[in-house]
């Protein structure tokens, strides 16, 4: 392979560090450093929110998942816009009236601020630090792959995070917006461009493709050559647990993207609560988009290239680079490599500031310090510091953790959302007799019932047969004592019930009494910060 | 790097602040109540509606796949077609709720102007 990949990886690292130079000069003071100013225009920031959801795990997990077990595959792509309806119909607009810089600016209207803001930022930063481990180590693989030869693991590692605290502590959320904008507008484009490719391929019949689909042909993993139908349900979900798997991460998807701490801090960006209700449908009709595409990404590689050929040359996760290549030569298997490598930094980037903001906002400025600044400018400056923390910890965790298998971080950030995040902050918004008890257990409860459980679950347990080698064996052979991947089924109930239960064995009456203060705001946008000027 | 803090934001206090009896007052005016009902009247039976047709989707294919996979057009079958048809119905949604939420604003936009009013037009 030529140079090719590396100079557009390069063109776009230049774009963006011209971009992070220009907010650098826009980001002084709390609210143009955390919040973008809130100057954000509904589109834009559809277009961010859209960047930030649709990372590596959707853009290159989704085709590889659709390439080998076929309809199935899809089925994470329906849930993944689906549960833009929970964002749109629950949090984004009472978010954005009476909050300020994170979720727990609205836990902590009504409830007591310090424990509701450690608690908050704890599971903020659990939930953060999963799915940049998953994401920092996929960046490392992919460059690898995508550059063999010329840089390595480590160095495609340490690349990433320096670009990513370079973003964050000199652009704050005005350049990680604009970078993510840029990624989003990039990964559509070259998605259409596939798109358009694959049923080219089939002479743009929709009868042809599909009639391939229906007729896979591969080697199964005893060797034996089998042909399939695609489009049948079941080649991942099998029975008997299956069926459950799959509800269990239809309700994780649904309940934990409007728990996502990287998806909620995006609506303080904006003026107000209609812009972010806007912003959300701008997102859903890119989000939705570019997931029925991934139609002729995942069956396209699947006929075209086929589970065969993608299986020797690089594995699942090269599925739409290979199908790139195949369709139209090694110049397009550069651009659409280099836009799988802007995804990750953009995704990457916005994680970054969500768990920065939690921490200074959340921890430092309102827990350790009792909601005073000592002096100007603390708040943004320890978020700069902390920056440089969580990306020194992402590299090192992902250098560390580079033979593991970390697919199951991703699930595990969902699930965590779903099960501590957002009961939390729906019982807040909509439950009067709500306390800190309630809030404090049910986060608890949801952050400890999802990480035990996939603990124990096929993820992490499980027995080998001898011939299984380094990252693919399980890290506890034994049987998988909890039967699905997806702990959502279990641990959603369980962080309701412990935020209820909390709730119901103590008794705090300014709770109580702030109700209707914090149902006024959330509902009118009485008192909504407003956007400041630059 | 532009590095000064152009103000304190954090010990500032809220752009609108009011008395426990004012948020009482309002929350408990008939406008405010007419906000609430309308919202309910749309957002309760979106929110069942939707919850109910995605996990239909899940539950059909994971325990009658045998059906789901009915060819229909061609090769295409009611599995696929079914989750296709989820994306429509979420645009779908969303548009609904748009339209739904102009009435909303409305609504909220009278209860703001009373209440900055009675603050003496803040």
């Amino acid at each position: 392979m030529s140079n090719i990949p590396l100079i557009m990886f390069l063109v776009f690292i230049a774009i963006t560090l011209g971009i992070t130079y220009w907010a650098s000069r826009r980001s002084a003071g709390a609210s143009a450093y955390f919040a973008a100013s809130r100057q954000i225009k509904g589109w834009q920031n559809g277009i961010a929110v859209a960047g930030d959801y649709m990372s590596a795990a959707s853009f290159l997990g989704i085709a590889g998942i659709i390439a080998f077990q076929g309809y199935d595959g899809f089925l994470f792509s329906v849930g993944w816009l689906v549960a833009y309806l929970t964002v749109l119909l629950v949090i984004a607009e009472p978010l954005r009236n009476a909050g300020k810089y994170t979720m727990a600016d609205v836990l902590a209207y009504r409830l007591k601020p310090r424990p509701v803001r450690a608690m908050a930022s704890l599971s903020t930063l659990t939930v953060s630090t999963f799915y940049m481990i998953a994401q920092m180590v996929g960046a490392g693989t992919l460059v690898k792959l995508l550059l063999a030869g010329k840089v390595n693991y480590n160095q495609a590692v340490i690349g990433v995070g320096i670009l990513m605290i370079v973003y964050v502590v000199f652009g704050g959320m005005l350049a990680t917006t604009w970078v993510q904008i840029i990624k989003a507008i990039l990964l559509m484009a070259g998605t259409l461009l596939l798109s358009i490719l694959v049923m080219a391929h089939f002479h743009f019949s929709f009868g042809q493709f599909f009639g391939a689909i229906a007729h896979v042909t591969y080697h199964d993993a005893k060797g034996v050559v089998v042909v399939k139908d695609f489009l049948q349900p079941g080649l991942r979900y099998k029975p008997p647990y299956g069926p459950l798997d799959l509800i269990s991460l239809g309700l994780a998807l649904i309940f934990g993207t409007a728990g996502l701490p990287h998806i909620l801090v995006r609506f303080y960006t904006v003026p107000d609560a209609k812009t972010a209700r806007h912003s959300v449908v701008w997102a859903m009709v890119l989000i939705g988009s570019f997931y029925i595409m991934t139609t002729f990404l995942g069956f396209g590689a699947a006929t075209i290239v086929g589970p065969d050929f993608i299986k020797t040359h690089g594995g699942t996760n090269m599925s739409a680079p290979l199908l790139a290549n195949a369709l139209a030569g090694s110049i397009f298997f550069a651009f659409i490599s280099a836009i799988a490598f802007a995804t990750i930094l953009a995704v990457v980037a916005g994680l970054t500031i969500s768990a920065t903001t939690s921490f200074s906002h959340d921890f430092w400025t309102n827990v350790v310090h009792n909601g005073v600044e000592r002096r100007p400018g603390e708040e943004v400056l320890v978020a700069r510091i902390s920056a440089f923390v969580v990306g020194a910890v992402a590299i090192a965790l992902a250098i560390v953790l580079q033979t593991a298998n970390v697919a199951f971080l991703v699930a595990l950030a969902f699930a965590v959302a779903a099960s501590a995040n957002l009961p939390v902050i729906v019982l807040s918004i909509f439950w009067r007799r709500f306390n800190t008890a309630g809030a404090v257990t049910g986060l608890a409860v949801g952050l400890l019932a999802s990480i035990g459980l996939i603990l124990i679950s096929p993820s992490l347990m499980g027995i080998d047969p001898p011939t299984v080698a380094g990252s693919a064996r399980h890290l506890i052979q034994a049987k998988a004592w909890f039967p699905l991947e997806n702990p959502g089924i279990l641990s959603i109930p369980l962080g309701f019930l412990g935020a209820i239960l909390g709730t119901l064995i103590s008794h705090e009456p300014t709770s109580q009494e702030k109700f209707n203060e914090l149902l006024v705001r959330s509902n009118t946008g009485l008192g909504a910060e407003k956007a400041g000027a630059h | 790097m532009a590095n000064e803090a152009k103000k304190i934001e954090v010990a500032q206090p809220k752009q609108y602040q009011a008395s426990q009896s004012t948020w009482d007052k309002i929350a408990e005016s008939k406008e405010f109540q007419d906000l609430m009902a309308t919202k309910k009247t749309f957002i309760v039976p979106a929110f069942i509606f939707f919850v109910v047709y995605y996990f239909a989707l899940p539950v059909l294919v994971g325990y009658a796949p045998a059906f789901m996979s009915t060819k229909v057009i061609g090769e295409v079958n009611l599995a696929y077609l079914f989750a296709l048809s989820q994306f429509f119905v979420a645009w779908i949604i969303a548009a609904l709720y748009v339209r739904a939420a102009n009435n909303f604003d409305r609504l909220a936009k009278d209860i703001l102007e009373k209440a900055e009013d009675a603050k003496g037009g803040k």
